[in-house]
């Protein structure tokens, strides 16, 4: 007689076996459900999913940049590692902000990420301005991206 | 089985991350929902604010009592604080009582409370500011016979005649009768349309002024629908209802009320004195063509005025006016609850809350936009101080000479160079943001202030080397 067919796992196993399952499945479902994916595009309307950056968005619709770039264009670096990298960190801040709704408002960049853009201004601007001393761009062209304060 | 139990508290917490991602994108579906019908005739508040409870709750914080470094709303008593103003003042009621202001929430009571009411006899017309009082005034109207009915559209040509005669019927009655018609401090329907709650203006005396302003030449690029109106075929009367912008109306609200005004002849009609333009010489000039004085001077005997508290006057002065900066933008600034946006209709000093009021444009720190606010603020008391103390001197002159005998018209030139101080001062006084409207208006007009006084004393010296 064959032997009686066994269950390749115990109970335990079938209860784990399950229960991750339904996280990976309702974690999947949230992932999607809150537009997960549209954070690793390009895409300028996945910042404004969760609507903090409406004045920001609607700023850059009428200012000079509109044409030429995006928010990621300013806002990340542009190697592949560094790109993902800060929109992890980015994603992380602004997602856990959101969730515990405990940041400054008016929303401010950080200096690191001021950084960033610096060296985007400079990315297409360089060889124009590379005789400046002060690399400060947006001190006095604070309109370029979002366009004139409301 | 650990795997099991993590795994179904890690499901848990997706869940409720889900939970708030869900309630996020709710929020910012849809923010209003009708629960309370609101019409034409709807004064009381509580009922606006079943439908709009973020506004309303807002609204009832403006009982709050906080101080600013020259305002506030403690109703301090400034004649204690400055008795300089006793000698300005003299023979007047703000020489009795002078109290701060406090917030919008005790408009009412206040009025009601105030020596300078339950001592002197004051007119109806003080209810147009002091009160939500468009169905009292429709109402009066309607009984005098005004066409429509109450439930018409307030800014429909019936609810306007209904609103203006009624107006007029109340600005002439006693105070004490008028206020007798009026239950609540400003309220939704003052401001808000109730079927579209749109920004909308309601005070006969604002709607009447502003028509004189557009029909003046002096330049008012504040206000860009007035200088189109002035382009257009003039057909009709300028309208800020059908004319103006969202933005301008977002300050004309609020200038429907702090602003500088008087009661025009017997009928005591509250008139707003714009119709030569906003500058301080050009309504004093009204004043002067009126033939117009608040009152005789107790010690100088010279026929001076009151200013009242010409905010929208000055601000249109101002760099922020000037930039498209409306009322709304500093006072009531955008306030954020989850995925929501709204106007904080909790009415006060940005300085209690530089960050939503000033760092939307000006992006530093806190500490350094309040240091940049009290610079201007501090600078204008010192000039303003030099104002009063030059006024009060022209007044000590004035007094000894007129006992000495000197004549009524060897006094008349002092007496006119102090009606023309004393307003001056009193303009930058009065108004509430201690220069910080329109820093460079102020001092110039102060500068003005303290010229006159000093002139009046020389005059006077002339005078009585007679």
């Amino acid at each position: 007689m064959p032997a009686p067919a066994r269950l390749p796992l115990g109970f335990a196993g079938l209860l784990a076996a399950v229960s991750i399952g339904i996280f990976a499945g309702s974690g999947l479902y949230t992932f999607s459900y809150a537009e997960g994916l549209s954070y690793l595009s390009d895409d300028p309307r996945a910042c404004v999913n969760c609507h903090i950056m409406r004045e920001q968005f609607d700023g850059w619709q009428k200012a000079s940049h509109h044409a030429r770039a995006t928010c990621n264009d300013c806002h990340v670096p542009h190697d592949l590692i560094g790109k993902y990298t800060a929109k992890a960190v980015h994603g992380w801040r602004h997602s856990k902000g959101f969730t515990l709704n405990d940041f400054h408002e008016p929303i401010q960049i950080l200096p690191e990420d001021l950084d960033i853009v610096r060296q985007n201004c400079m990315r297409c601007h360089g060889e124009l301005v590379s005789h400046l001393a002060d690399d400060d761009c947006i001190r006095c062209h604070s309109a370029v991206g979002h366009g004139p304060p409301r | 089985m650990a795997v099991a139990i993590v795994s179904a508290l890690c499901t848990v917490g997706v869940m409720a991350l889900f939970q708030n991602v869900s309630d996020r994108k709710a929020e910012a579906r849809h923010d209003v929902l009708r629960l309370a019908p609101i019409d034409e005739t709807t004064v009381d508040p509580k009922e606006w604010g079943k439908s709009f409870p973020r506004q309303y709750d807002a609204y009832l914080r403006t009982v709050d009592v906080e101080r600013t470094r020259y305002g506030g709303s403690e109703n301090i008593q400034k004649l204690d604080d400055d008795p300089l103003l006793r000698t300005i003042f003299a023979g007047y009621a703000f020489s009795i009582d002078y109290r701060e202001e406090r917030g919008h929430a005790y408009m009412l009571s206040d009025q009601r409370e105030t020596e300078r009411v339950t001592k002197k006899t004051q007119p109806g017309a003080c209810l147009q500011c002091h009160a939500s009082n468009l169905v009292a005034y429709r109402k009066a109207g309607l009984e005098g016979g005004a066409p429509g009915k109450l439930t018409d559209t307030l800014t429909s040509p019936e609810g306007l005649a209904q609103l203006q005669q009624g107006f007029e019927k109340l600005c002439a009655i006693p105070y004490d009768d008028a206020t007798k018609t009026v239950d609540h401090p400003i309220a939704c329907l003052d401001c808000h349309d109730p079927a579209t709650l749109a920004v909308r203006v309601t005070r006969p005396g604002f709607l009447a002024g502003i028509r004189a302003l557009a029909k003046s030449s002096e330049p008012v690029p504040h206000l860009p629908s007035i200088e189109s109106w002035r382009k257009g075929s003039r057909a009709r009367d300028y309208d800020p209802n059908q004319d103006a912008s969202r933005q301008e109306l977002r300050s004309m609200v609020c200038g429907q009320c702090h602003v500088e005004y008087y009661f025009k002849g017997e009928k005591k009609l509250l008139t707003y004195p714009w119709d030569n333009g906003l500058k301080v010489e050009q309504i004093e000039k009204h004043y002067d063509d009126e033939g117009f004085s608040d009152w005789t001077h107790a010690d100088s005997g010279a026929k001076v005025l009151k200013a009242q508290h010409p905010e929208f006057e000055m601000w249109s002065q101002g760099i922020h006016a000037r930039s498209g900066v409306a009322c709304a933008d500093c006072h009531m600034p955008y306030k954020r609850e989850g995925a929501l946006k709204f106007s904080d209709h909790h009415v006060r000093s940005p300085l209690l809350e530089p960050a939503r009021s000033c760092q939307i444009c000006h992006p530093y720190p806190e500490q350094e936009i309040l240091a940049r606010a009290a610079a201007i603020q501090d600078r204008t008391k010192k000039l303003l101080d030099a104002a009063e103390h030059a006024t009060v001197d022209l007044i000590g002159a004035l007094k000894r000479a007129k006992d000495s005998g000197v004549s009524d018209t060897d006094l008349e030139p002092a007496r006119k160079l102090q009606r023309q101080a004393q307003f001056r001062a009193d303009f930058i006084a009065a108004e509430n943001s201690m220069g910080f409207h329109a820093p460079q208006e102020s001092a110039r007009i102060l500068a003005e202030a303290i010229d006159f006084a000093r002139q009046g004393q020389i005059a006077l010296l002339q005078t009585t080397k007679k």
